[in-house]
């Protein structure tokens, strides 16, 4: 896309310079730390699946033996691979003798370093093998689908059933939509578990479980192979177990997934160094599947002014994107999150929304873009908020948007019914035909008020990434700087599992999935 | 136009026509059987001459449906009685200066959005210093303490925190929700405060798109607010109703 704002580039040099400094401040003590569930999601990795009686999975059963014997700290990879060599089975075998109590972690013999790190590392690659044809076949899916036309549309199903998840996902699918996500069950990012199996009746969704993942995706490639294209999974890679999450979705060919640095920090109260350890572990599984992530920087306009704190939304993208380069995404991968939340009752408010849409198409041009529709001033009159919502879907075809979360009529109401999906992507459809080739025709105003607010905006955000540098990241979350949400560097939920590395600690997985990078094929663009 | 207050309907050009719109889908493909269905399903309704103006395919089986007809119920108007807040509505320096002089200590207002609802937008609108539709939330007024716990806190959580505190009141925010699941919680609230106790000991209000003070009353709040509520709405009547309880207890 050209360059209608006429924005400094020395600024934006700067923003990504000091973005930069910023990750790197994080990433001189992430390395030091492993945490429960990145050692689970090693165990995912190794295929040990399943749950106990009373629904605790295999994976923390043998991760907490380990921590109780204060032995965690070298890692998971070492003790599995040394029990595989003593017990001759497989890490699901001994997870499950481990569970019945049949054989304890101190029974496990030592061997010498390269007998056991080549087990090890032997099972990790047949690990990412898996994850690897994964990946391919979603590229072949892909290829042989019609290319999807942009923006995409995104839209959530919510019914707490997945089986009616299911029906609802596959409807949408064959009315349209692009992309599917389905929502999480309440409260499922303070659990330090993964649930297991089919939810069939959640609140405000259903867990994100292995099964949940299969049946939907399932739905979905049958209404694309109706219809010929090629339906996008989405759930969400955040909370206690980030890393886990996204191997199951690497498993089960999820597509995207939301995964934000910051988010569970500010929204759920995650310990920050928990979340700061987890997500760098779990991009890096993302990265390795090809899944897109998504970013949520939507989420401070709606606790904060979107006209007063548009910087802060630009300054996090700009954090995001580089913590997620340091996880091996590259940009197409980096769906960077920002949103439709000005009062709408403000003269020009669209012109304002313009400035920031299409400021961040100009400073990420390779991010799949993902754009948030008006929830915060909405209210119950779903005539106002269709129409609203045609706004937004004006100022996306018109910046080149790519990933279109599609607001719904009843917004502020209830989780969406069948009908408001349906009218949601009915009014995509017809903006982004109606305009498609609009942003292609216009020019904005040299020196006008588009212009000026996005050289505003990325000037504010320059100034508040120097702060951020200067006092680092953790600091500037306890001052309050984004989402005007303090949190302190102790404190949050899930802090008891973040465990300083042994020198002796391995885990064959980082350096698979940084050093084996797959260029990307077939994906959005 | 004389319109009988006794015999109120809705109106679309002409004095009690009835007409109504309404939309609505039915798990049946789109076709004629299923328009018909819709029509029929209008008229159980209780609606005269159902038009099916539009019918979409919503594929998988499901079929959506606009329709126009008439009405043919009607209400007393002049009958009707709905319980409200009687409270006159102050501003920012009113409730402060309220509270300064008939109470002389800082309100403590307790706020969340509890169980299920992840959604903050209703709290933070009343509750944070920058409020909302330029009134300032309740963080701003200088004889307020509010604390804003923010969402899916459990009931039993909210009420221990607001014993720590001291809390003269309970904010409760409720937004989105699903199969009624805001009327099961804030149910349990009111109960597990009578259960410990407390709940002669503090204001309990709740507030959201889908509340009145009506629903509010029958649930066993002391007020509800629904859509369209200002930060002063709400601090208006926390000091008043202190103030009166106050004036009260001198006397008994």
């Amino acid at each position: 896309m050209e360059n209608k704002l006429d924005l400094d580039h020395n600024k934006v040099d700067l923003a990504r310079e000091t973005a930069g400094k910023i990750a790197d401040q994080l990433h001189s003590w992430i390395g030091d730390y492993t945490t429960t569930t990145i050692e689970r999601a090693a165990a995912r990795l190794f295929g040990i699946d399943g749950v106990d009686k009373a629904g605790t999975p295999l994976a923390n059963i043998i991760v907490e033996k380990l921590q109780e014997a204060g032995i965690l700290d070298l890692g998971l990879a070492p003790w599995i691979s040394r029990a595989v060599i003593s017990r001759e089975e497989s890490p699901q075998k001994i997870a499950e003798a481990l569970e019945e109590g049949r054989f304890n972690v101190s029974d496990i013999p030592d061997f010498p370093e390269e007998k056991w790190k080549d087990i090890a590392d032997r099972m990790a690659e047949e690990a990412t093998a898996k994850m690897r044809a994964t990946r391919e076949k979603r590229e072949q899916k892909m290829q042989n689908a019609a290319p999807p036309k942009k923006p995409l549309l995104y839209v959530i199903v919510a019914t707490g059933s997945v089986h009616e998840d299911a029906i609802q996902a596959k409807a949408a699918a064959l009315q349209g939509a692009d992309i599917v996500a389905v929502i999480r069950h309440t409260g499922q990012s303070l659990l330090d578990y993964v649930p297991y199996g089919p939810t069939t009746e959640g609140f405000g969704g259903t867990y994100a479980t292995q099964e949940n993942f299969r049946i939907v995706r399932e739905a979905l490639d049958e209404a694309g192979e109706e219809t010929g294209r090629y339906i996008q999974l989405v759930n969400y890679a955040s909370g206690l177990c980030m890393p886990e999450i996204s191997v199951m979705g690497a498993i089960e060919r999820l597509d995207m997934m939301l995964n934000d640095a910051m988010y569970g920090i500010l929204f759920r109260d995650i310990n920050m160094k928990r979340t700061f350890i987890d997500q760098h572990f779990s991009r890096m599984i993302n990265a390795y599947a090809g899944i897109v992530i998504n970013t949520g920087e939507d989420n401070y306009l709606t606790t904060t002014d979107a006209y007063e704190k548009g910087y802060t939304v630009l300054a996090s993208q700009f954090i995001n994107e580089q913590l997620a380069l340091r996880s091996g995404l590259v940009e197409e991968q980096i769906g960077l999150g920002h949103a439709f939340e000005i009062e709408p009752s403000m003269e020009d408010g669209l012109l304002m929304e313009i400035a920031q849409a299409q400021l961040c198409r100009e400073l990420f041009p390779r991010s799949p873009l993902k754009y948030m529709p008006p929830t915060k001033h909405v209210t119950g009159d779903i005539f106002k908020t269709y129409l609203v919502n045609g706004m937004f879907n004006l100022v996306s075809v018109m910046t080149g948007q790519e990933i279109q979360l599609l607001g719904m009529p009843t917004e502020a109401i209830h989780t969406p019914f069948i009908s408001d999906r349906y009218l949601s992507i009915a009014n995509g459809q017809y903006i982004f035909n109606n305009a498609r080739g609009l942003g292609d025709e216009i020019l904005i105003k040299d020196g006008g008020r588009i212009q000026e607010r996005a050289a505003y905006i990325l000037d504010q955000a320059c100034t508040m990434l120097r702060e951020v540098e200067e006092i680092g990241l953790e600091k500037a979350m306890e001052k309050g700087f984004f989402a005007d949400i303090k949190r302190t560097a102790d404190g949050g939920k899930g802090g008891h599992g973040v465990i300083q590395k042994s020198d002796r600690y391995y885990n064959p997985f980082p350096d698979l999935f940084m050093n084996n990078s797959l260029p990307m094929e077939g994906r959005l663009s | 136009m004389e319109v009988d207050f006794n015999k109120v309907k809705p109106y679309g050009d002409t004095l009690n026509d009835g007409y109504v719109q309404l939309s609505f889908t039915l798990p049946v493909p789109a076709g004629d059987e299923a328009k018909e269905a819709a029509r029929q399903i209008a008229l159980k309704m209780g609606l005269e001459e159902p038009a099916v103006t539009e019918m979409a395919d919503l594929q998988a089986g499901f079929s959506f449906f606009v329709i126009y007809g008439k009405c043919s119920h009607m209400v007393d108007y002049s009958s009707i009685k709905v319980p409200k807040l009687e409270q006159k509505v102050m501003s920012f320096k009113e409730v402060n200066a309220l509270i300064k002089k008939e109470l002389d200590r800082k309100v403590v207002v307790v706020a969340a959005c509890t169980g299920s609802d992840a959604h903050t937008v209703g709290i933070d609108a009343i509750i944070n210093m920058k409020g909302y539709m330029g009134e300032y939330g309740l963080e701003r007024y200088s004889e307020i303490e509010a604390y804003n716990l923010g969402s899916q806190v459990p009931n039993a959580e909210l009420l221990s925190k607001s014993v720590e505190l001291n809390a003269d009141a309970v904010l409760v925010s409720q937004v989105v929700t699903q199969k009624n699941i805001h009327l099961e919680n804030l149910t349990e609230l009111v109960e597990l405060a009578e259960a410990e106790g407390l709940r002669d000991k503090v204001l309990l209000i709740c507030g959201g798109p889908r509340i009145s003070h009506e629903l509010a009353i029958e649930l066993g709040y002391d007020a509800g607010f629904g859509p369209g509520t200002l930060p002063n709405h709400v601090a208006s009547y926390v000091a008043a109703e202190l103030v009166r309880r106050k004036k009260t207890e001198r006397k008994t």
